[in-house]
């Protein structure tokens, strides 16, 4: 009996499920717009009534699932590269790649080249940076993030000359390696690295190239390592996705920018 | 008793705070870190700026959904797999040892390889998509091992007497299995099904490539919808500042599982050993 | 009242849908392995033997997982070692040293059992890395993962090692007690190689789940793709590789994540028969 009913409750679940839910975005893509994006849909939601469904995994996801015609837009936080030409990438913000190190490392600058000797472990310690003895701890990110792409094209590496200490996913698991280890020197998103230093986690963003690592340059184009950030799409938009896209470069979204400290294309 | 004895009996003693010590100290930094936030409210409200602020609701919904489509599944196929094996397969012959063997297999298949499979097969071969019903599927063949041993030991452990009486009474076996075999070992499925549940809830990289990440309240199946093990990793790996939500999911789910686990003691005295 | 005929023909059901039950499993073991070597054939054919290299450069188009592969059986033997011998000497001291406080310690341990494995991910990730950090850089590590591993393992090996004690015939303890042996003698003569078939084959399971282990890992291991050479470097499994990597994958690299859970399904595979043959080869159910 209790089976029976079970299978009743699935049944209208699923036929409820199968009515067409033609008034529905699907975004998908790169973790590091996925919270922001996340925010804006359930404001889209609210204002315009329409669903939005946002799936994290990753600039790569973004793009392959907008091929396959599983989401509307990808998120891809970089500019698009000459194999994705076919897709049309609509610029909603930027975003800065910071290096981090932990607060109480006494080093407060290094120059590029001393970035690629760390990175490619011709320096292992940080007394010949001027800093306190101790082996460097190298936070890398993983193949296939765009963060980490960035990185290797700005400082000219490949990413088989890097010899990382540690190897990580997200952002954060970046900053917490980085809080968690004096002697660690790691990059992530510039918005991730001032949201947490702001709230008191033990981390300090170097300079690039003698520019502070601050939103203001990143704005102003000072900053060396900035990145795009693009929802791309593919043929024709329709007109739920064009309000879409609308409202999320809508001036008025600034401060939902601002709270994940990324740069809204929009001033 | 002897010197050795007594050395052993201190040993013991101290191997055993060696390890209730991290456990509790683990305890501790969820409740810590996330305490503060465990509120009638935290549990009722839908959570906001990307989990950021307000509470769990919808994960909790969309969790529960997850969990009924895998049990809706594994379930009747567990247990019908189980009856199989306990009432088809003569113990120790050779078709046991290849099932036994497949079910071994199935079970220390690592949980990534049901994701990568689920995301190839329901939600993108069967068109599901990402939403709760691939998720709650890909979960449903996770569990299906535990789920049939359990089942099978439970229903083994029913005594052969009873079997013998209902085979004097020519009692068909429909009836049988009906009426006698399996109301007689139901704590024991249950306790599968309650450590199934327990396995489900537990699980992060199955439900990342198929239920997918969405944080809305769920309108059908065929929705996406995030379950708290996965909000627990994209908080504490993903989302700035979202810690402290980390660890209050992280509590959420503690207790949850602690429940269920009560709810297996209870259950647990007529069918000792399930442990897998 | 239930005639013959429709008695027999709700029995050729039962065994009809009871055989398609049982063929379930078989067809999902079969489906998994279908659906990983559908996706990775082509790309096996292509790169073959490249993939028992150390060398993983999937944008460069270097595929090795040999150091991949070491570093999963690598992470959960240790963790096994660490936990196993643990699980089962706190398992025959509360049965035989400590009786009274048995059933309340195992309570907890069930309770443990229950905590969802993301859980002591960040467990680790927070306190154990940057504790091992200070004695020994980078701190996450193939010891970090084990260790969380072994955590996490414990609770369930510590109770299937409890029910195997306590399958054990009373006549043994008896026995021994009549040959006025001393506990520790006697559970070293007696009940643990008397119990050690079901105690090693709780462990196995343990071990695969250890192996399967993702997020957890994930999260403490570094994930660094080398051959460790101490305790305190860093090391890659095949699952945190997938975790990882599988959600910015495309083309050659995507089949490659494939091929590597494919991979994994076999390390897997060759374990079990070995646990096996460790166990006298015969399938015991239960």
């Amino acid at each position: 009996m209790w089976l029976q009913r079970w299978w009743l409750v699935l049944a209208v679940m699923l036929l409820a499920g199968c009515q067409p839910g033609a008034d529905k975005l699907v975004i998908t893509g790169s973790s590091t717009i996925a919270p922001l994006m996340a925010d804006l849909a359930e404001q889209f939601e609210t204002h315009r009534g329409i669903q939005v469904d946002v799936q994290s995994g990753g600039s790569g996801r973004g793009i392959s699932d907008v091929r396959q015609g599983l989401a509307d837009f990808g998120m891809v936080s970089r500019a698009p590269t000459s194999d994705e030409k076919d897709l049309d990438a609509h610029l909603i913000g930027r975003d800065g790649i910071a290096m981090i190190v932990h607060a109480d490392n006494p080093v407060r600058a290094l120059s590029d080249a001393q970035i690629v000797a760390i990175y490619t472990g011709a320096l292992d310690n940080w007394s010949e940076l001027g800093g306190k003895a101790g082996a460097i701890t190298v936070v890398h990110k993983a193949e296939g993030r765009s963060t980490q792409e960035l990185f290797l094209d700005h400082f000219g590496l490949s990413s088989d000359q890097v010899k990382p200490d540690l190897v990580i996913g997200e952002n954060q698991q970046g900053i917490k390696a980085v809080a968690g280890d004096p002697n660690a020197i790691g990059y992530v998103s510039i918005g991730s690295a001032i949201y947490e230093a702001d709230a008191g986690v033990p981390l300090r963003l170097l300079p690039l190239s003698g520019v502070p690592a601050t939103l203001e340059n990143v704005d102003q184009g000072r900053y060396p390592l900035s990145r795009e950030l693009n929802l791309v799409s593919q043929g024709a938009l329709s007109e739920v996705a064009r309000q879409w896209l609308a409202f999320v470069t809508d001036p008025a979204r600034a401060e939902t920018y601002h709270d994940y400290y990324f740069l809204p294309v929009s001033r | 008793m002897s010197r050795a004895d007594r050395i052993a009996g201190r040993l013991g003693a101290v191997l055993l705070l060696a390890v209730l010590v991290p456990m509790g100290l683990m305890l501790w930094s969820l409740l810590d870190q996330g305490g503060g936030l465990i509120s009638p409210a935290f549990l009722l409200e839908d959570p906001r700026q990307a989990g950021r602020a307000g509470g769990i609701a919808s994960l909790l919904v969309s969790t529960g959904g997850i969990l009924m489509v895998c049990l809706v599944l594994a379930v009747p196929v567990g247990l019908g797999c189980a009856l199989y094996l306990s009432e088809q397969v003569p113990a120790g012959s050779r078709r046991a040892r290849w099932l036994g063997g497949v079910l071994d297999m199935l079970a220390a298949v690592p949980s990534i390889v049901y994701g990568l499979f689920g995301y190839q097969f329901f939600a993108i071969r069967l068109g599901l998509g990402f939403s709760i019903l691939s998720g709650g599927l890909a979960l449903a063949l996770m569990v299906l091992p535990l789920m049939i041993r359990s089942a099978e030991q439970a229903l083994r452990g029913v005594p052969l007497s009873y079997r013998q009486a209902s085979q004097a009474l020519s009692i068909s076996r429909w009836g049988w299995v009906r009426r006698i075999l399996v109301p007689q070992a139901a704590p024991g499925i249950a306790v599968g099904i309650i450590l199934s549940m327990g396995r489900a809830l537990a699980e992060t990289a199955v439900l990342l490539f198929t239920a997918g990440y969405v944080l809305r309240q769920p309108d059908s199946l065929l929705d996406s919808g995030r379950a708290l093990s996965v909000h627990i990793y994209d908080l504490a790996m993903n989302v700035p500042g979202g810690m402290p939500r980390a660890a209050a999911t992280g509590l959420v789910l503690v207790a949850i599982l602690v429940i269920l686990n009560l709810a297996v003691r209870r259950w647990l005295r007529p069918a000792q050993g399930v442990w897998q | 009242m239930i005639t013959t005929s429709s008695r027999f023909h709700a029995d050729a059901a039962l065994t009809w849908l009871l055989r398609l039950a049982g063929g379930a499993a078989v067809l999902v073991l079969g489906g998994i392995v279908a659906v990983l070597v559908i996706q990775s054939v082509p790309f096996l054919v292509e790169h073959g033997w490249a993939l028992w290299g150390n060398d993983w450069q999937p944008g460069l188009g270097r595929y090795g997982m040999a150091a991949m592969v070491a570093g999963s059986v690598l992470v959960s033997m240790l963790a096994l070692g660490i936990a196993g011998p643990v699980a089962v000497l706190l398992a025959a001291w509360l049965r035989y040293f400590a009786p009274t406080i048995r059933r309340p310690i195992l309570i907890l341990v069930e309770l443990m059992a229950g905590i969802p494995s993301v859980v002591y991910g960040l467990w680790g990730m927070l306190v154990l890395v940057p504790w091992i950090n200070q004695w020994a850089p980078p701190g996450a590590s193939w010891l970090a993962a084990s260790l969380v591993l072994a955590l996490m393992i414990l609770p369930l090996a510590l109770l299937v090692t409890d029910t195997a004690l306590g399958q054990l015939p009373g006549r043994y303890l008896q026995a021994g007690q009549a040959l006025s042996l001393s506990r520790v003698g006697m559970l070293r003569r007696v009940l643990l190689p008397q119990a050690w078939p079901s105690i090693v084959s709780g462990l196995v399971l343990q071990f695969g789940r250890a192996l399967g282990e993702t997020m957890a890992v994930l999260m403490v291991a570094g994930n660094v793709v080398q051959w460790p050479a101490s305790l305190f470097d860093p090391v890659r499994t095949l699952t945190a590789n997938i975790a990882l990597e599988m959600a910015y994958a495309t083309g050659d690299h995507r089949i490659a994540l494939f091929a590597s859970g494919l991979l994994l399904l076999l390390v897997t595979a060759v374990l079990l028969i070995l646990s096996w043959r460790v166990r006298g080869g015969e399938y015991e159910p239960g």
